[in-house]
C-alpha cells in the first residue's frame, strides 16, 4: 500500500470511530458519564498537540499546559466580556498560538539545543501556574471577569450557537463538538505531515544538521510546527474549561507531567498512540484515584519510570512490531 | 543608610538561597550531564530528615547539616543503582524517568505524612540594624553558600578524588583504561549531588516550612539557574546565583515576589537567547 492511500485509509478510520462515538456514547452513558469523556477528549487532544511537536518536530515541549491553561483562560475571560462564546473561541485560539510563536522565537532563534529547551518550557507553565494562582483579589479582573486566583474562573460561560447567546449547547453537543475537533485535528495534522513542509519537519527531527546543510530554514520550520502545537493545545483548553471551568492547575505540574505520560506510554512518533495512551491512562487514574489511601501522583510515576526502562518505545509502535513479527512480515 | 544596608543583605541572602538550591543540581548536571528532575524532591526530602529527627530529639545543627545530607546521599545512591544507571547516555529518558521519580516521591511522600506544612523555628534569633531586625539565620545562609561553593572547588581542584571525578566526565573509556571504575565514580557523585541537595533541603526547611510538593516550588529556579550558568559547573552557578537572584529580590521588592519570580525567567530567558551556552560559554571558559 503507498503512503497515500495508507493515509487517506487511517483518515476514514478516525473519522468513522469518532461518528460511531459521537453518536453512540450520548446514547449509552449518563450525563456525569458524558461530561467526563469531554474531559477524557479535551485531554486527548491536548495529548495529540505534543504527539506532533514533540513526536514529529521532535521539539522536547514539557510545558504544553501553558498553551492548555492560556486557551482556557482566554476563552473564559472572553466569553464572560463578550456575553458570546462565539467570539471567543477565535480569540482564545489566538492567544496561546501567539504566546508559543514568541516562546518559540525565543528559543528557536535563540538555538537553544533541545534540553533546555525542555527545562525552559516546564518553566514557563510554572510560573503561569503561580502568576495564577497569585490573582486573588480584587485588583485582578480583566473586564468583568475575576480571575480569582486559586478558585480559577469557576462561572466559565459553556458554548452558546453562534450568534444566539441564549441558546447554550447541552453536555450531548459539547460532546459532539469536542469529538469534532479532536478528529479535524487529528485530520489537519495528518494531511500537514503530508505536505513538503511536514516532510521537512521530520527530516529536521531526524538530523537537524543535516537538514540545514540541504538549505532549509530549520529554525522557521520549528516555529511553525510549535505554534501549531499551540493552536491544538488552545482548543484542547477551550474544551476543557467547557466541561469543568479554568484555574490554575490547569498550568500544573501534574497535568504537565501527565502529558508527557501519554505521549511516552502511547508512542512518541504517532499521532493516535498518545491518543490511546491519554485515555488509558486518565482511565487507569481514575481507578487509582477511587481506592482508599493510594495518592494519583505516586501511581502515575511508577508508570513513567516503568514505561521508560521497560517499554520505551511505548506501547503502539511497540505492539506494531509484535504484530509483524507475528504475520511474518518485516515491520 | 540602614535601609539600603537591609536590601544590600535581603539581595545577598537571595544570591545564597539560590546557590544553596543550585549546587546540587549542579554538580549532577555538570558533572555527569544527567537531568535529575526529582531534585526539588531530593531537596524535600532533606527537609523531612531535618524535621523528623528534630521532632525524635536530636540537636538541631545535628539534623540540619548531617542528618539530611546524610539521608538524601543514600537515596541518591539508591536511586542511581536501580534507575539512572540502566539510563546513562539517554539524556531525555533520564530527565522523564526522575520526572516520574519525582512524582512517586511526591504521593509517596504525601501518602506517608499528609499534606499539611510542618516546619521548626529559625534557630539564632535576630538582631537589629538601625529601625530593623534583620535573621541571623539569613547571616547563616549566607555564610553556608559561600563555604559550600568553597569545599566543592577545593574537592575538585586539590584533591585526586576531585581530579579522577574530573577526568571520568572529561573521559570515562580512557580513565578506565588507567583503572579507575567509571560506575563508581557515577555513584559517588550522583550520591554526593543528592547529598547537597538534601543538606539544602535542611538548610531551608525552618525559613520556609515543609509540604510534600515544596520541590516544584523550587525546581525551576535552580534549573534556570544551572543552565543560564553554562558548562563550568561552579563559576556558572556562582555568576548565575548573582545575576538571577538579584534580580529576583529586586524585582520582589519593587513588586510582588511572583512577579519578581516573572522577571527571573524573563531575564534568564533573554539571557540563553543572547548566550545560548550560558554564561560560562562566553566568559570564565576555563573556570571550574
Amino acid at each position: 500500500m503507498s503512503d497515500t492511500a495508507k493515509t487517506l485509509v487511517q483518515i476514514v478510520l478516525a473519522l468513522a470511530v469518532a461518528v460511531a462515538a459521537a453518536i453512540g456514547l450520548p446514547q449509552v452513558l449518563e450525563l456525569f458519564a458524558l461530561i467526563n469523556a469531554t474531559v477524557f477528549v479535551s485531554m486527548a487532544l491536548l495529548a495529540l498537540s505534543l504527539a506532533l511537536v514533540w513526536g514529529f518536530g521532535g521539539i522536547l515541549c514539557f510545558g504544553q499546559t501553558a498553551f492548555f491553561g492560556l486557551g482556557g483562560y482566554a476563552y473564559a475571560i472572553a466569553a464572560i466580556n463578550f456575553g458570546d462564546t462565539t467570539g471567543a473561541v477565535p480569540l482564545a485560539l489566538a492567544v496561546p498560538t501567539a504566546f508559543a510563536a514568541a516562546l518559540g522565537y525565543l528559543m528557536f532563534y535563540g538555538r537553544i539545543s533541545d534540553v533546555y529547551m525542555g527545562v525552559i518550557t516546564l518553566t514557563m507553565t510554572l510560573i503561569l501556574f503561580k502568576f495564577a494562582n497569585s490573582t486573588a483579589g480584587d485588583q485582578w479582573i480583566i473586564g468583568t471577569a475575576p480571575l480569582g486566583g486559586f478558585n480559577g474562573i469557576p462561572s466559565t460561560p459553556p458554548f452558546n450557537m453562534p450568534f444566539a447567546p441564549d441558546q447554550p449547547l447541552d453536555p450531548g453537543q459539547v460532546f459532539v463538538v469536542a469529538i469534532a475537533a479532536l478528529v479535524s485535528c487529528y485530520v489537519i495534522a495528518k494531511l500537514l505531515l503530508r505536505t513538503r513542509f511536514g516532510r521537512v519537519a521530520v527530516a529536521i527531527r531526524e538530523n537537524e544538521l543535516r537538514a540545514e546543510l540541504l538549505g532549509y530554514d530549520v529554525r522557521l520550520h520549528k516555529l511553525l510546527l510549535f505554534s501549531v502545537g499551540g493552536l491544538f493545545a488552545g482548543l484542547a483548553g477551550v474544551l476543557f474549561a467547557n466541561c469543568v471551568f479554568v484555574s490554575p492547575t490547569m498550568f500544573s505540574l501534574f497535568y504537565a507531567g501527565q502529558v508527557i505520560i501519554w505521549v511516552l506510554v502511547g508512542g512518541l512518533g504517532t499521532l493516535v498512540g498518545p491518543v490511546i495512551g491519554c485515555i488509558l491512562v486518565q482511565w487507569l487514574t481514575t481507578i487509582a484515584g477511587s481506592l482508599p489511601h493510594v495518592d494519583a501522583n505516586l501511581f502515575l510515576g511508577l508508570v513513567l519510570m516503568v514505561a521508560v526502562v521497560l517499554i520505551p518505545r511505548g506501547l503502539l509502535p511497540t505492539a506494531r512490531s509484535m504484530l509483524a513479527r507475528l504475520t511474518g512480515r518485516a515491520p | 543608610m540602614d535601609y539600603a544596608l537591609i536590601v544590600a543583605l535581603q539581595i545577598a541572602s537571595g544570591i545564597a538561597t539560590l546557590v544553596i538550591i543550585s549546587l546540587g543540581l549542579a554538580v549532577v548536571f555538570g558533572m555527569m550531564r544527567v537531568i535529575n528532575l526529582a531534585h526539588g524532591e531530593f531537596l524535600m526530602l532533606g527537609g523531612y530528615s531535618a524535621i523528623l529527627s528534630y521532632q525524635a530529639g536530636i540537636n538541631l545543627w545535628i539534623a540540619i547539616l548531617l542528618i539530611a545530607p546524610a539521608a538524601v546521599g543514600a537515596i541518591g545512591l539508591i536511586v542511581e543503582r536501580l534507575l539512572i544507571r540502566r539510563l546513562y547516555g539517554r539524556m531525555i529518558d533520564t530527565m522523564l524517568a526522575t520526572w516520574g521519580l519525582s512524582l512517586a516521591l511526591i504521593g509517596g511522600v504525601n501518602m506517608a505524612v499528609g499534606n499539611t506544612v510542618s516546619g521548626f523555628p529559625a534557630p539564632l534569633g535576630s538582631f537589629a540594624i538601625g529601625a530593623f531586625r534583620v535573621a541571623s539565620y539569613d547571616l547563616f545562609l549566607i555564610a553556608a553558600a559561600a563555604v559550600l561553593a568553597l569545599l566543592i572547588w577545593l574537592v575538585l581542584r586539590f584533591t585526586t578524588a576531585g581530579l579522577i571525578a574530573r577526568g571520568t566526565m572529561q573521559n570515562s573509556e580512557m580513565a578506565a583504561a588507567l583503572g579507575v571504575s567509571p560506575d563508581r565514580v557515577y555513584a559517588v557523585t550522583f550520591a554526593i549531588g543528592a547529598a547537597l541537595s538534601g543538606l539544602a533541603g535542611g538548610l531551608l526547611a525552618p525559613i520556609s516550612g515543609v509540604v510534600p510538593t515544596m520541590g516544584t516550588a523550587y525546581i525551576a529556579k535552580a534549573f534556570i539557574t544551572v543552565i543560564t550558568g553554562g558548562a563550568a559547573m561552579l563559576t556558572g552557578t556562582l555568576a548565575a546565583s548573582g545575576l538571577l537572584g538579584a534580580v529576583l529580590t529586586i524585582g520582589t521588592f519593587l513588586t510582588t515576589p511572583v512577579l519578581g519570580e516573572v522577571a527571573l525567567l524573563a531575564v534568564a530567558v533573554i539571557l540563553l537567547r543572547l548566550l545560548p551556552r550560558g554564561i560560562t560559554g562566553r566568559f570564565f571558559r576555563r573556570a571550574l
